[in-house]
């Protein structure tokens, strides 16, 4: 069932509710088998650009290209895109059989035909037998599996989920993620991803398009994303961070507001202005030292997270490896972190 | 304990309700010609009479095919007006809205006058279609009440999860969109029936000689009070039973008809 | 929810037009024969001369009368149908929807057996010797009373009913919780969180009780006059159109002006 994957371009798209610019000039390139999550908070605007490219939405402006086509006028009937919805909309009064064949109905495919690929479906999203229930006598996480398989069923071109797993529970969440992944790789199909759960944008994704208030902040791989942020707000939305703004002053230093001095390893010219962040975890023994005093400490189970208020001024949050007795507030600590560590932006 | 005082005056209060319902029952089978109580014996005569009487049956018939294209014309124009108020955005849609349900806040009396006065220089009165025309009217409210009601639960991520699965508008609309609304259309259907197999204030100004089922009733009511009209109404309460159990079976919650 | 306004506004049209030519028309087509004289004469008499202001305010009484009674007896069934089990509930609501769509004719004529001078009631007390001479319970205004609370009911237990079930039980839980007993219960919660529903309920009756026709006209014997039973009888037997358009008129625009000074107060929807 190796579905033809096509590639994705988005440009300059815009879209405007009454007085919300809700996509201000999108543009977007997703690459024929990619899995890209849009990572954004809630009123982002990445649903908006999910319903864009289903064709459920009309851009007041911009094209939706698929495979070099230009589909921004198609009603969503005639894009062969796959959609999974936020809560399933699997069809009630269908059975699972009938919901998955329904693309195929439509498609006016033979009935031989739609049993063979309904069961080979229903077999992949490991619900064979299944076939003759109601949606409603199935599990949400059942739900979710039909949706998919009614989704990949008639090959689409483009899949997209819409924080397909935003009812689970957070294990089955996991599995469920875990799975997706699978079959997205096994069928090499093209993917969007929406969610606006930085964790679950991470263990899917093979690039990442975080979006805030209609615009797309940064595209990058997973790592890239975590480790240079392009700016505040990826930096912000994306793990916990300590953020800081500065000045170089030097090649390799940094002058933060307050006046504490940083090494870094960047290349950024002298005079520029710039942010700096330090992850949490990436504390330990380092060039750059803060002693302070505990307010407040955490114990999460692997680790502590401690939240330190440090001599010079600045406050930090801090992880370390969970060993020994958690710091009471009032304990004075030192922590320092390596230039290598500081993602200068 | 309140809760029982409660109980106890809900009881009486039902017995209030159900007591003209229940007693039209032992009317209907009593053997004397003329209403008597409690009833010296025990007959079907009242059913023979209703059966072998051309007028009578002529009225149940006529009011039958009557309410039956009150409710299909009723449905026919109220479930797409329904589908306008609850889905589009138009300038007038408040105006609509109130025009539609216009029909039972008007006392039926001065619509029945009004229409009267229309009908009597187009020639329509006496004619069946004619009040088909007004009781559809006096439908059209009961249908947008439901309909809306059922259009405001409608889940729309079904629409569009057809439309993006590969359907057409109007496949959408037959495959998804109409079978998930069955049992609104069910209780609209029926309600609108019954509200016009019900109606007598119009069908008393516009059916002239051509009687249905109310009005023969009202005369009969006006001339002589033979059993014969228990035994009608018997047969009405049933009707009325027999439909409210398919809506509870098929149609919108007992409760969700009821608004 | 819909971006192209009008392209989806079209499947209003057919009913639209149905409305215009056999609702509005025909209404504003009658009412105009009340100034077809060019003055306001058949107004002056409507609401000038005692016989027929006396209508009017009969039928204003009798309204008010049947609303009080009917809030009265609705707001008990519609608390219990909404605070009792699913499967009573059910049961309840069948038990107000059967009389709710049982003809009004069937009803009315159930009450004449009931009420009349030979009959259920009057045979019962003359039979255990309670009064010796049949007591007027017919054609007159105890009769409409009963037979017009009797259809209306159903108008006051739904909304109500409705009301009730809004309220969220975890407030009532918390009342009980902090020792409240289920008077006070009643009292303290349930009566203000509802008064929306009494008010609904009241509105639909008191607007459906000023144009009743069928029950005055049958249970009143023609000693109950209301303004819907005069309006009729100066079409069919006086004749007399213009005075029957403006009462209409005066009728019509005395049920507006319920509903809208309703609407002021709240969003009161039109339930049948």
């Amino acid at each position: 069932m190796a579905a033809p994957s096509a590639d994705l371009r988005i440009e300059g798209v815009s879209k405007r509710f009454g007085e919300v610019l809700a996509l201000d000039g999108v543009a977007l390139d997703i690459t024929s088998g990619e899995l890209l999550t849009i990572l954004g908070p809630s009123g982002s605007g990445k649903t908006t650009l999910l319903k864009v490219v289903a064709g459920f939405e009309k851009a007041d402006s911009g094209s939706v290209r698929i495979d070099g086509a230009e589909v921004t006028a198609l009603p969503p009937a005639r894009r062969d895109i796959g959609m999974v919805f936020q809560n399933y909309a699997l069809f009630p009064h269908l059975t699972v059989a009938g919901n998955v064949a329904f693309p195929l109905e439509m498609r006016n495919i033979g009935r031989a035909e739609i049993d063979r690929r309904v069961s080979e479906a229903l077999a992949l999203v490991e619900l064979a037998g299944y076939d003759r229930r109601l949606p409603k006598q199935l599990s949400g996480g059942q739900q979710q599996r039909v949706a998919l398989a009614r989704a990949i069923v008639f090959k689409p071109r483009l899949l997209l989920l819409d924080e397909p797993f935003g009812a689970l529970d957070r294990k089955l969440r996991e599995t469920m993620q875990l799975e997706v992944r699978r079959l997205q790789r096994r069928l090499g199909l093209t993917t969007i991803f929406i969610t606006h759960d930085q964790e679950e944008a991470l263990v899917l994704s093979d690039r990442i398009a975080v979006m805030n208030k209609g615009t797309i902040q940064q595209v990058a791989g997973t790592t890239e994303i975590y480790e240079r942020p392009a700016n505040d707000f990826v930096a912000d939305f994306v793990g916990e961070s300590n953020i800081f703004h500065g000045t170089m002053t030097a090649p390799g230093v940094v002058n933060l507001e307050g006046g504490r001095r940083l090494s870094v390893n960047s290349t950024t010219q002298p005079g520029a202005r710039v942010g700096v962040l330090m992850r949490p975890e990436r504390f330990g023994g380092g060039t750059n030292s803060f002693a302070g005093e505990v307010k407040e400490a955490v114990y999460l189970g692997a680790s502590f997270k401690l939240r330190l208020a440090c001599d010079d001024g600045l406050e930090l949050i801090v992880r370390q490896s969970a060993r020994g007795a958690l710091p009471i507030p009032g304990t004075r600590v030192s922590v320092g972190i390596d230039p290598e560590s500081i993602h200068v932006f | 304990m309140s809760r029982r005082a409660l109980i106890l005056a809900c009881t009486l209060i039902y017995s209030f309700l159900m007591l003209p319902l229940l007693v039209v029952f032992p009317i209907s089978l009593s053997s004397a010609p003329y209403m008597q109580f409690p009833p010296p014996g025990w007959s079907w005569q009242w059913y023979e009479r209703f059966v072998d009487d051309p007028q009578w049956i002529d009225a149940t018939w006529r009011s039958l095919y009557i309410g039956v294209a009150t409710a299909a014309f009723a449905l026919a124009l109220g479930v797409p007006l329904s589908f306008s108020l609850v889905r589009a955005r138009f300038w007038g849609r408040v105006v609509v809205d109130r025009l539609a349900l216009a029909p039972i806040i008007v006392p039926t009396i001065i619509l029945s006058v009004g229409v009267y006065g229309l009908f009597a220089k187009l020639k329509l009165i006496g004619a069946w279609y004619g009040l088909v025309v007004v009781h559809t009217m006096l439908a059209l409210p009961f249908v947008v009440l439901v309909m809306t009601a059922g259009l405001r639960d409608f889940d729309q991520a079904l629409e569009q999860a057809a439309e993006g699965l590969g359907a057409s508008r109007t496949r959408t609309l037959w495959r998804i969109t109409l079978p998930l609304l069955r049992p609104s259309l069910v209780s609209a259907g029926l309600l609108a029936f019954i509200s016009s197999f019900d109606e007598l204030v119009v069908a008393l100004f516009l059916a002239g000689p051509n009687m249905t089922l109310p009005k023969k009733m009202f005369d009969n009511i006006l001339m002589e009070i033979d059993p014969t009209i228990a035994a009608v109404s018997v047969m009405q309460i049933l009707l009325v039973a027999i439909v409210l159990v398919l809506i509870g079976r098929f149609g919108r919650g007992l409760s969700g008809s009821a608004r | 929810m819909s971006s192209s306004g009008w392209a989806k506004a079209w499947p209003a049209l057919p009913a639209l037009v149905l409305l215009f030519a056999f609702f509005l028309y025909p209404l504003l087509r009658m009412l105009s024969f009340s100034v077809e004289t060019g003055n306001l004469d058949w107004y002056a008499k409507a609401l000038g001369e005692g016989l027929y202001l006396q209508v009017f305010w009969n039928t204003f009484q009798i309204a008010l009368i049947v609303t009080g009674v009917c809030l009265l007896l609705g707001y008990p069934l519609g608390f219990l149908i909404a605070t009792t089990t699913p499967g009573w509930a059910t049961l309840g609501f069948i038990f107000v929807l059967l009389p709710l769509w049982t003809s009004v004719l069937v009803r009315t004529y159930a009450w004449m057996v009931l009420l009349g001078r030979n009959g259920v009631f009057n045979r019962l007390l003359l039979d255990a010797g309670i009064v010796s001479d049949p007591l007027p319970l017919l054609h007159n205004f105890t009769g409409v009373l009963i037979g017009m609370v009797h259809v209306l009911l159903p108008y006051m237990v739904l909304p109500v009913y409705g009301a009730v079930r809004r309220v969220d039980p975890a407030i009532v839980a918390a009342a009980a919780g902090l020792g409240a007993s289920n008077v006070r219960i009643f009292w303290r919660i349930y009566l203000p969180l509802t008064l929306n529903g009494i008010f609904a309920g009241s509105v639909i009756v008191f607007v459906l009780s000023l144009g009743f026709f069928i029950t005055p006209a049958l249970l009143g014997g023609g000693r109950v006059m209301m303004i819907a039973v005069l309006i009729e009888q100066e079409v069919r037997q006086t004749l007399n159109w213009p005075f029957a358009a403006a009462l209409s008129a005066v009728l019509l625009a005395f049920t507006f002006a319920v509903y809208a000074l309703a609407q002021r107060f709240t969003r009161v929807e039109a339930q049948p």
